[in-house]
Formats: structure tokens, sequence, C-alpha cells
């Protein structure tokens, strides 16, 4: 291993080193022996370390954020919404990346007493619209169809570019859902529902086409967990607020405006993630311990059978904000040799899962030397059976039994 | 926050509570069309004139002429699609002094409120019910009842919900919601539920048919209190008269109701500020609806504020009554198939066994004549009744009715003289098949429509009709069929409403309600086209003429 240079820089290894740069600052001077070994030791790890750069999993986030339900009483379904849409945009992900949909519009609605406001906290503490809101769908263009369009990217080629989800293989993508819903189903509009096969066929649209590296699914709404229980696409981990049977309840009313502010899960998550910040460690643990059934009423559940990682390892940003990977260094880095894929090791030691690939889209050399199926025999239905008895008997009635011996 | 937390509003309040106490001759029209106009709403005025079919003892004339003023708030970011109504009757005297001057109170403070997604209408209706019709008649541009009003100037949009106030004096001590409407209808019960919320919230006794509510439901008393409150309601839909301004908005489907402010000189009082409160936070709700009310019963009846039965436990009730009369029908239908067992001549059996439906048709029509006359005479005739007795009109259109009636059962006498001989067996079994099922669709009609009229009809006609035969003892079923025709029937429901009420009636006090009842069923018909007396001087009299006859049958 040749080296070219000596590494003075600053890293920003996450696996290696757990903490922040102030502390591998203090124990830089402290450590360090300006001999060949140790100069060695670190181009090791710088090269480590650059492999582990360029081997990591997203590189851009996306979020879909859909309130479903129209009407002033389901004020706090939007408030829901633009409260996740300002905690991901707080956290860095830029209206560009945003998908938001809301189905009504609160702020501007004529029984608001405080018109161009949307509440989250009562006596008015937190107003979640502000001035930079920028809605994509609104209204009644927030239909099952644009969903699962936006979703799947089939639109026609006049929609505009802030209408669209142009995420590729390597975009972490947040999609949260709320409204009114039941077993199976989520209310659109009070007109139409999308059920849970639907959804579930439209991730797997996704990850054939390649739109996704990792999802994050979390929906706020009755009954939410059976929204997640087809899932058959990898990479995929789901929240909801409440299991199947169970109601969501809302929070807290506020006198002055008259209705509900917000769900009592969306309420605790955003509590939650004013506490996150763009350089915070908090991981999926963390979240799944969000709104416990004290506080909800609701048990919420999660869904991480389909996800890779381990969730202790995923961080709150990988999905909410957008960090992005930083390193200075003053140094050039010699990327002669092949970078090394850095091999996970799994914190439990379990076995390593099957790495998932694309599938092939179209087995065009099946089809064309395919061989016809052979088809099983049945023996006859009823049907054939009532109608052949039919026939006998109309039969023998015209002709007589006697007449069988002569046939027979 | 809310109505009267700011001192200023509070004071301007009882100051024009106070100014109002003073009697007010006839309708203060300019002073309204000012005030309202100072306090920010559209104003605008309604000229009406009715010409009455006889001087009613209130009005003691024959024209009705009068003014309605209403303001238009106009919400302030809506468009101008949908309207709520708050009335108050003005009539003169002292009768609804405080609803006046509370309902320009709420109108002041709704106008400084900018969450009014719904335009609101303050209207002052003059003559109670007749300016109501006017008015509502203006604003849906029909005429059903010849009226003569001057066209509005004003519009708000399609009503989605109305309240109608009726407050006597300033000192309240509960507040009593009055559901019954023209024709038995009734409100949507999610108004109901709304008020009784509101009431429970703010801490205001709430009553229904007068009555507060008892919390021992499974004691006996407490049971017998709920029957009676059920049974006044069921007296009132009966009456199929409107039973405060709120009852002719229902037919335009627009749901309202009336409150009431009662004095019942308890310790614990209420002010007019507690009632604006109140009638505040309904109209929020009813501000906050984005479609009418319509989620709930249409049809029930309430033993308290709390609990009603639905339709689909009381029509069962009615249900086995009507099934009676098919049953009876049946028997009779089948005694008229078979043939009588003791027959020679096969051809004179069938002469006789199938008189034929035009035997029928005789006392049919005839019948049907009687009826028509009671409706028709007792209006035609009544300057030549005033002229040849010493009544007054209403009690000669009175007496008229009742003559009329008791005329119609001497008829079975006549009406043989003119049938052909027919006195046969068949021919009164024929009838009263006919007249078995013609009672069951009649009475099947009226309980789906106003269900309380059908079922008390029910409860006397049916026993009636199933069992007159001509063979029963004549003077003793004569009294009964006679005891349980109509005009005895609303005789008996007169004196048990006044039971019902605690406040009991001597036997000549009670008759002459009685007649005041006829001619007040009489005038709601050509005022607002009440279905109550067409029906029975058209249809149930005739129906009760032909088991009459059926008594009779030689």
């Amino acid at each position: 291993q040749e080296f070219s240079c000596q590494i003075w820089g600053i890293f920003f290894l996450k696996k290696t080193f757990k903490g922040n740069l102030r502390n591998y600052w203090n124990f830089l001077p402290e450590g360090f022996i300006n001999t060949q070994l140790f100069t060695r030791f670190l181009s090791r790890i710088s090269q480590d370390s650059a492999g582990q750069f360029f081997s990591s999993g997203h590189t851009n986030n996306w979020a879909v954020l859909v309130c479903t339900s129209r009407f002033w009483f389901n004020y706090r379904h939007v408030a829901n919404t633009l409260s996740v849409y300002r905690s991901v945009k707080r956290l860095g992900i830029p209206d560009s990346h945003i998908v938001l949909m809301l189905a009504d519009d609160m702020a501007c609605n004529h029984r608001n007493p405080k018109p161009a406001t949307v509440f989250s906290h009562k006596n008015m503490e937190l107003n979640v619209y502000g001035d930079d809101v920028e809605v994509d769908y609104r209204g009644y263009e927030v239909t099952v169809e644009n969903f699962l369009r936006v979703l799947t990217g089939r639109l026609p080629p006049s929609t505009p570019r802030s209408k669209r989800l142009l995420s590729d293989d390597r975009s972490n993508i947040l999609i949260y859902l709320t409204g009114h819903g039941g077993n199976g189903f989520l209310k659109f509009q009070d007109s139409e529902e999308i059920s849970n096969v639907e959804l579930a066929d439209a991730f797997e649209q996704m990850w054939q086409k390649r739109r996704y590296n990792e999802l994050l699914f979390i929906i706020d709404t009755c009954q939410g967990a059976s929204m997640y229980e087809r899932f058959y696409s990898p990479n995929l981990m789901a929240l909801a607020s409440s299991q199947v049977g169970e109601d969501s309840l809302s929070h807290q009313p506020d006198l002055a405006i008259g209705v509900h502010l917000m769900d009592r899960y969306t309420f605790y998550l955003l509590e939650f993630l004013e506490d996150i910040h763009p350089a915070s460690k908090a991981n999926m643990n963390d979240l799944f311990k969000v709104c416990p059934k004290s506080q909800c009423v609701s048990t919420p559940g999660h869904r991480t059978d389909l996800f890779l990682r381990d969730p202790g390892s995923v961080l709150i940003t990988d999905f909410f904000g957008s960090v992005r990977k930083v390193e200075i260094t003053t140094e050039a880095i010699d990327l002669t040799d092949p970078i090394k894929e850095v091999e996970e090791r799994p914190a439990n030691g379990d076995v390593h899962k099957e790495m998932h690939s694309y599938v092939d889209q179209l087995p065009v050399s099946e089809i064309i030397h395919q061989k016809p199926k052979q088809k099983d025999w049945h023996p006859p239905d009823g049907f054939i059976l009532g109608l052949w008895t039919l026939i006998l008997l109309v039969f023998f009635q015209t002709y007589g039994v006697k007449h069988l011996r002569h046939i027979f | 926050m809310g109505l009267l937390s700011d001192p200023n509003r509070r004071r301007a309040l009882i100051n024009l509570l106070t100014r109002l106490n003073a009697p007010i001759c006839g309708m203060p029209v300019e002073w309204l069309v000012k005030t309202m106009q100072a306090r920010g709403l559209e104003v605008y005025t309604q000229r009406f004139s009715r010409t009455l079919p006889f001087p009613d003892e209130n009005k003691e004339r024959y024209m009705v002429k009068g003014t309605n003023v209403y303001g238009i708030l106009r919400a302030p970011r809506a468009p101008r699609t949908e309207a709520l109504v708050l009335s108050a009757p003005c009539t003169p005297g002292d009768n609804n002094n405080q609803a006046v001057g509370l309902l320009l109170g709420l109108a002041q403070y709704f106008r400084n409120q900018i969450y009014w997604a719904k335009d609101i209408i303050f209207l002052v209706n003059d003559h109670d019910l007749i300016g109501m019709q006017a008015w509502l008649e203006g604003y849906h541009h029909t005429n059903t009842t010849g009226m003569d009003w001057s066209p509005l100037q004003g519009r708000g949009g399609s009503i989605q919900a109305a309240l109608s106030l009726e407050l006597s004096s300033d000192v309240v001590t509960s507040m009593d919601l009055v559901l019954e409407g023209l024709n038995g209808q009734l409100p949507n019960l999610d108004l109901a539920n709304l008020f009784y919320a509101f009431c429970q919230k703010i801490g205001v006794l709430c009553t229904i048919q007068g009555k507060l509510q008892r919390n021992d439901w499974d004691s006996v008393s407490g049971y017998s209190h709920a029957v009676q409150t059920m049974m006044l309601m069921v007296m009132k839909q009966a009456s199929g008269r409107p039973w405060g301004d709120h009852g002719l908005f229902l037919r335009y489907h627009i749901e309202a109701a009336t409150i009431k402010g009662i004095n019942s000189f308890r310790q614990y009082k209420t002010d007019a500020t507690t009632i604006g409160r109140l009638l505040e936070g309904m109209y929020r709700k009813l501000n906050n609806l984005l479609e009418r009310l319509h989620q709930s019963y249409f049809f029930y009846l309430m033993p308290s504020l709390s609990h009603f039965v639905s339709i689909g436990y009381y029509m069962p009730a009615f249900g086995l009554l009507a099934v009676i009369l098919l049953l009876r029908a049946l028997d009779l239908w089948v005694q008229l198939a078979t043939p009588p067992p003791t027959t020679e001549d096969g051809i004179a059996d069938i002469e006789q066994s199938s008189p034929g439906v035009l035997s029928v048709l005789t006392p049919l029509v005839i019948s049907h004549l009687t009826g028509a006359a009671l409706y028709m005479l007792p209006i035609r005739f009544q300057e030549m009744a005033v002229e040849h007795f010493p009544v007054s009109e209403t009690e000669a259109v009175v007496l008229t009715a009742i003559a009329v009636y008791t005329a119609g059962l001497a008829l079975p006498h006549n009406t043989h003289r003119l049938l052909s001989g027919e006195g046969t067996e068949q021919g009164w079994r024929v009838l009263k098949l006919v007249a078995l099922l013609y009672l069951a669709v009649l009475l099947g009609c009226t309980a789906l429509i106003n269900f309380s009229l059908g079922f008390i009809l029910a409860l006397t006609l049916v026993p009636a009709a199933a069992f007159v035969t001509p063979h029963v003892p004549k003077v003793l079923s004569a009294f009964v069929l006679v005891i349980l025709s109509p005009a005895c029937t609303l005789l008996f429901s007169v004196f048990f409403f006044q039971e019902l009420q605690e406040m009991p009636v001597s036997f000549l006090d009670g008759w002459l309600l009685y007649l005041s009842v006829i001619s007040q069923g009489i005038l709601d018909h050509f005022l607002y086209g009440s279905l109550v007396y067409p029906l029975i001087a058209l249809l149930v009299y005739p129906c009760w003429l032909l088991f009459w006859n059926i008594l009779f049958w030689k």
C-alpha cells in the first residue's frame, strides 16, 4: 500500500467513531504520534471511510405528505400534514423535493376565526401554516388516482415539476398519510377509498421501476396498521398510529376556533421532531417509542421486517431531513485502487440477509419459447351434471323405461 | 370569549331590553328599521294582507294587514349561498318584546365576528304565523295559500336552519323547546339534541312540552311522567297546527324549532345574557354545518329531551292495528267467495251472491257528498247563519259544521229509499269490504304523514270498523259508534290534553274549547294549508258514515 500523503484533516466518520467532530479534535492532539505506522493506520482508515462514503445508501430525500379529508371539522388532518411538512422542511428537504397534497383549505375557510393560519396547539401557540407553504395538490386534485400517479411516476407530460415525484434508486422517500380510515382502506375526500392492496402494489411498482432506495411510510388514521399489512416490497418501514380495531383519537379542541386541532399521534410526533436537528443521531427505535398507549390511547404499531438495515442504525434524518455527508479535507486522496465494499457487520451477529436485486422486467426468452400449459383435468361440475341429468330424465320420460331394454 | 363577556355590550343589551319593556302598539316598523340599520344589517320590509275566511275571535275582522321587518347580516368572506334565520314574532302588547330586544342585541354582537360562513337573517314578523307565512312565501316565490304580499327586496340564499324566539318576561327560569310543526312535521332530531346539549353545557334548565325531565326512569311515577310527556307530543302533533313560528319553515325542508322562555317562579333564574350565549353557541354550531341536517331522524316522539322513540319502534304498533282491518277484509272476502250452503237454484244464487260493485257505489257517493258538504257549507253559509241566528261568524261556522255532521247520522234511512231494494246479506258484506280497505288505505297514508293523527284515528275507528255488522244490537252499537266517531274523539282529546297539561277544565269550558279548536282547525286549513280539516271532512267522516250505513243496513 502506497501512502502518498499524510492525513491531517477532519473526518466525519459515522460508524468508526461514535462521537462528533469536536470529540475527535480533542482526541487527535493527544494521541498523535508522528510516526509512519500511525500514518499508515490513518490512511487505511481514510480509505475505508472513503469506501464507506461511496457505498452509502441514499443520496437524496423526498417527501410525499397527503391529507385526504376535506370539510371544516377535519381541520386536524390538515394541521397534521402541515406540522410534518414544517418539520421536514426545517430539517432540510426543500420544497422542490416535497409533494404536499391538502384536500381542503382550512386557512382561508370562511369559518376560520383566524384567517390565514392553521394552528396545531391550542391557545394558538404554533401556526404551522406560516407564509412559505407550497401546496402542490390542492382541493379536488387530491384523489386516489393522482396519489398513485405521483407515486408511480405515470403522470401526463404536461405535469409541472412541482407535482412530480422525481425520485431515483438512491432516494429515501417519506410518505405520510392522514385522514379517515378503516380496516384496509383510507378514505379520500369523502367519495373514494384507497385500499391497502393498491398501496402495496404501488410500492411494488416503485420498487420495480427503481424509484426508491428506502421508504418510510407513516399513517395516522383509525385502524392505520391495516394499511401496511399487505406490503411485500423490500426496504419498506411503516409506522401507524393505531392497530386494527382501534380508533386514532384527536388531541385537543380549541374553544375559540371550535374544532380539534391535531390528532394525538401526530401531536406527539411533532413534539418529538421539534427536538431533532440536522446533526441529530436519534434513530428509528426512538421514533417507534413516540406516543405510547398512555398518551395516545391507541397502540401505535410499526413494521420493519421488509427493511434491510437494523432500525437502530437508521437515523431519523435519513428520512425526515436532507442531510448531506460532508467531508472537508485539505489533502488529496488516492483513489487509484478500486474502492472495496465495506461489509456491514450487524450488531447482534445475525446472518446477513440476502441482497435484493432488481427483477428482470421482461423475460423475453421465456415468453417466446413457452410451452402451452397443460390444463389439469377437473371432474364436471354441478351445472354440467345437472344438464345431463335433465336430458336423460326427459329422454326416459318420453320413451319410457321399458325401452331401456331395447337400447342396452 | 363569547357574547357579552364585554361589559359594555352587556350594558347595551340591558338598556335595550328595559326600553322594550314599554308596551308597543302595533309594530314599530320605522324604529326597527332604524335600529337594525344602526347595527350594520341590510334592512328590508315586506307588507302583506290577508282576507280571513271568517273573522277569528282573536282578530275580529276579516282583513289582516301587517309589515314584516328583516335585516340580513352578510357573511364577511363567504359567497351568499346559504342563510340562517333568527326570528321573533312581534305581537301587539308586550307579549314578545324581550325576544325582539335579544334579537337586536345578538345582531350587534354577530356583526362583529368574522367567522360567519352563512348569511344570518334577523326577522321580526307581524301577526305571528300569518306574517311568517307571507315572508316564507315571498322568500321562496311560492303562493300556496292565496295571500297578498309585496315581493322581498333582499334575499340571502337557501335557508339551512331557523330558530324562533318567544320571550315574554325578562326573568326566565327555563327554556322550552317546541318542535311540532304544520301537519305534524318535525325538524331533524339533531336540532333538538343541539339545543339540549347546549343547555346542559351552559347550565340552563330546559324542558319539552313544559315538563322537566326526571332522573328515575325505572320507577312507576318516572315512567308515567315520560308517558305523559310523550302523549302531549302526540296530541300536539295530531292537531296538525304549527305550535310556533318555526312550524311553517318545515314545509320548505328547513329545520326549525321554537325556543320559549318560561318564568315558572323558581329560585334559580336565568337572565338574557345566558340566553344570548345559548343562542350564540347554537348559531355557531349551525354555522359550521356543511350540509342540511339530515343524519338523524325526522320521525320520532320524545318522552323527554334525552330520550326519543324512533319510527322503527312506533310504526309496528300502528301496523298491528291496520292488520286487524286487513284480516277482517280477508274474512269477508272469503265469506263472499264461498257460495251459501243451502241453495237450489244456481241462477238465483249467482244473482244474489254478486250484488256487484254498483250497489256499493250509492252509499259511497252519498257519504262523500255529505263529507263535501261538511267541508264547504260552514264557510259558505256563515252570513246566512249570522242573519238568522244570534251568533258571531266564528260560532256560526263551527255550529254549522256540527249541524252537518249530525245530519249525516240520519242518512242511512234516506239512503235506503234510494237503493233499489237491495238490502241483501251480500250487499252489506261487499260494502263493508270496500269500507275496510278504504279505511286501511286512509289510515296508512295518514300515519305516514302524521303518525299521531293516524294512530289516534286508528285507535278509535279500527274497533268500530271491525265489529260493526247489521246484526249487532242496534242501540248499543249506535252509541258506541258515535262515541268512536272523529268528532267525539276530538272532544275527548281536548279534555285529555287539558288533563295532561295539568289544567283540567270543567265541562262547559271544555265545550267552548272544543268549539274554538274546530274553528282553529278550519282557519289553519285556509291560512296555512293544514290538512287535518279536509282529511277529516272529506275522507274520514265519509268512511265513518259507511260504517254507520252498514250498522243500519236493512
